[in-house]
């Protein structure tokens, strides 16, 4: 056997030397690959948001007509409304204001409109036809509301704001080449010639956009669609998901954390809880359909089955969350309390819960966020259903709004909508970053307190 | 091998017999021990030998641990800390403890001594409650220096001062016996002689086992003073008497510094 000859001082600063420079090269090596790495992340992040914000906010203001209208008591050719009798019962009463009604309905709006078009341009000859193709076609119905409410203004002249039709709209502002033959354009070419010209003259203009937040989707009237029905239906699932997932899930994490016995039983559970918090949504929507729809006989596209199905879906997260949060309370303190005296529920309920509450709630709060941003599940439930009323309650029909960017985004009318979904997805994305920001100021205030 | 206790004083805490299993690995392989009424006992020996498993066997604190089990029985006033009829919350009660790591609550200086007299009902109204919680904190000898700021956190006192709040806080449920692990262990010279003085204040009142790595400390606080080896109680005798002339070799050679 060789004997080993021992290296002198110098040879092994030799060695170390050269090891230290490969191992220099290697922490070099990995910082700058964790580096490229963030970059890359913030690069797809930024340009997700440019790409969204670019889109998005131009939509939140829309292309408005406002014109003085003559409310031309010729055209609205209507009685006085109906004044109530001394001795008049009350059915009778308002079966003449029904009656009153009905009259303003056979009125013919359209020609009030093209009338006050026509005002603008006197010297012009438009046909009617022509001139309505620039109005989104509610907004004769909410002139008609108007004379509704108010009969005074018969024989009066309004200055108005009405929403231009989608088509005029992706006219102006560019969204369809100009260049293309009158074949292809979505508008004859007299309609663009006058909306054009009405532009110049500043009869339309670009305005903030309520349609797109206080209405509901439109199917007939592109122009005047918007979130409201969604928003709603979105905000009673985030309710029922809060007052559903998070006590539940809170109380089971609590119950598996500190209370359960070590068993085979609960091994099996815990299995199951962090397994369900992989299973793809869709799955949970399958079982809403059959369970909650089917076997309990719930009404389709309804908010409070959506809520229920979300409610699963969020449960392992709140679970998951609310136990590590407990478990990074240090064992110290639950020997405190125990040393003392505290029995397991005062030691939970007084010291261990208000130290994990920031994280608790942190969690609690990202799995309603994440639930309201689930599509998948809502659409095996019927809640991509056309809804074009704003839900009152829970078992109304309703959509929600990440299913109306699914809606909107496979609307027909391509570049009206891409603008719109856009801005239902910055809407969106301002809730979700509400409920983060939320998320973070009530965790700072809660850690505050020692 | 064990002597006599010292005369006149009653038997406060007894073990017989207990063996300590961690699943099936047994740490304590059979303890017989009793504590007088009004003692400190030291509990001395090298790492590991299950000094600190013992302590929590006498008020249960190992219910918390997962897979421990003890066998034999604690005998409190005579009556078998074990037995099915024991309710766990009364005994700890009765036998308090203060941990090797200060661990205030996070809460305020009076939330943190008030918080036991409050869940056991021993207070009759707030005046009452301040009253104990003023009586607790001067005998751990704290009054002076948080009576202007009760209710900050127990948290933002110094080390020293944070375990003679854990001490106040452990007096003021009026236990009869405190067990103490390591309680100087995470603080300086200076906090631990205020500790050791207090100790030797409260002796008067309570029954007192103190788990300890300093044998100077042993020394200077306790009665008596127990040798634990490898889950067994070589050698227990008055205090003194184990310092200056052990009779068994392993004691000699632990306190001597052979090994330890």
């Amino acid at each position: 056997m060789e004997s080993h000859t021992l290296s002198t001082q110098d040879v092994l600063h030799e060695r170390m030397a050269k090891k230290l420079k490969q191992r220099h090269r290697r922490e070099r090596l990995f910082k700058f690959a964790g580096l490229l790495a963030t970059c890359l992340g913030l690069a797809f992040v930024a340009f997700l948001f440019i790409s969204i914000l670019s889109r998005g906010i131009p939509a939140f203001w829309q292309s408005t007509i406002s014109i003085p209208v003559y409310i031309d008591p010729e055209l609205v050719a209507v009685e006085a409304p109906p004044e109530r009798e001394p001795q008049e019962s009350q059915a009778a009463f308002k079966a003449r204001q029904d009656a009153w009604r009905n009259g303003l309905m056979r009125v013919s709006w359209n020609a009030v409109l093209a009338a006050a078009v026509a005002d603008l341009y006197p010297q012009e000859d438009f046909a009617v036809r022509d001139v309505l193709a620039l109005f989104t076609s509610a907004e004769r119905h909410r002139l008609r509301d108007l004379v509704a409410q108010d009969p005074s203004v018969i024989g009066s002249t309004l200055t108005l704001n009405f929403l231009a039709h989608a088509n005029v709209d992706v006219w102006l502002r560019g969204n369809i080449s100009r260049d293309l033959p009158d074949a292809q354009q979505q508008l004859p070419p007299k309609v663009r010639a006058l909306a054009d010209r009405m532009a110049a003259d500043g009869y339309i203009q670009q305005r903030f956009s309520k349609a797109l937040f206080l209405n509901t989707d439109s199917r007939s009237s592109a122009a005047s669609a918007g979130l409201s029905g969604a928003f709603m239906g979105s905000l009673f699932m985030m309710l029922i998901v809060l007052l559903l997932a998070v006590p539940v899930g809170v109380a089971s994490a609590i119950y598996l954390e500190e209370f359960a016995p070590e068993n085979t039983w609960t091994n099996v559970v815990e299995v199951n809880i962090n397994n369900l918090a992989a299973v793809p949504s869709i799955v949970f929507g399958l079982l809403g359909a059959a369970l909650l729809i089917g076997w309990f006989k719930l009404p389709l596209s309804a908010p409070l089955v959506g809520g229920l199905v979300l409610s699963l879906m969020a449960l392992p997260t709140v679970i998951i969350a609310t136990r590590s949060a407990l478990q990074a309370v240090p064992s110290s303190v639950r020997d405190a309390a125990l040393g003392i005296g505290a029995s397991k529920v005062q030691m939970v309920f007084h010291h261990v819960l208000p130290l994990a509450l920031p994280g608790v709630l942190t969690g609690a709060i990202l799995a309603v966020a994440q639930s309201l941003g689930e599509t998948a599940p809502l659409l095996l439930i019927g809640m991509n259903a056309f809804v074009a009323n704003v839900p009152s309650t829970p078992m109304d029909q309703a959509t929600a709004l990440p299913v109306q960017i699914f809606l909107w985004q496979g609307n027909e009318l391509r570049n009206f909508f891409e603008a719109r979904t856009a801005a239902a997805i910055v809407v969106l994305l301002a809730m979700m970053l509400g409920l983060n920001l939320f998320a973070v100021w009530l965790r700072k205030r809660l850690e505050k307190r020692w | 091998m064990q002597k006599a206790p010292q005369q006149g004083r009653d038997v406060k805490l007894s073990a017989r017999g207990v063996k300590v299993f961690y699943d099936d690995t047994a740490a304590i392989k059979g303890i017989d021990l009793e504590l007088m009424d009004k003692e400190v006992v030291a509990f001395i020996g090298p790492s590991g030998c299950g000094k600190s498993t013992f302590l929590r066997t006498l008020n249960r604190m190992n219910d918390t641990i997962k897979g421990c089990r003890v066998e034999g029985e604690v005998l409190l006033d005579g009556e078998d800390i074990y037995a099915p009829s024991v309710d766990v919350v009364m005994l700890r009660a009765r036998v308090g403890m203060v941990f090797q790591k200060p661990n205030p609550f996070p809460k305020s200086i009076y939330e943190n001594v008030a918080y036991g007299p409050k869940i056991h009902g021993l207070a009759r109204g707030r005046g009452d409650l301040d009253d104990i919680v003023e009586q607790s904190l001067r005998r751990a000898g704290l009054w002076d220096e948080v009576k202007d700021r009760l209710n900050q956190p127990g948290t933002g006192l110094s080390g020293g001062q944070q375990q003679r709040l854990c001490i106040a806080r452990a007096i003021a449920v009026s236990p009869e016996v405190i067990l103490m692990d390591e309680p100087c262990s995470a603080l300086d010279p200076i906090a631990t002689t205020k500790i050791e003085e207090l100790i030797a204040e409260l002796s008067s009142q309570f029954t007192i086992a103190i788990v300890t790595h300093s044998m100077q400390q042993a020394a200077r606080v306790s009665d008596r003073t127990a040798y634990f080896h490898l889950g067994e109680v070589i050698e227990v005798n008055a205090t003194e008497q184990v310092f200056t002339q052990p009779e068994n070799p392993l004691t000699e050679a632990y306190i001597t510094g052979r090994f330890g």
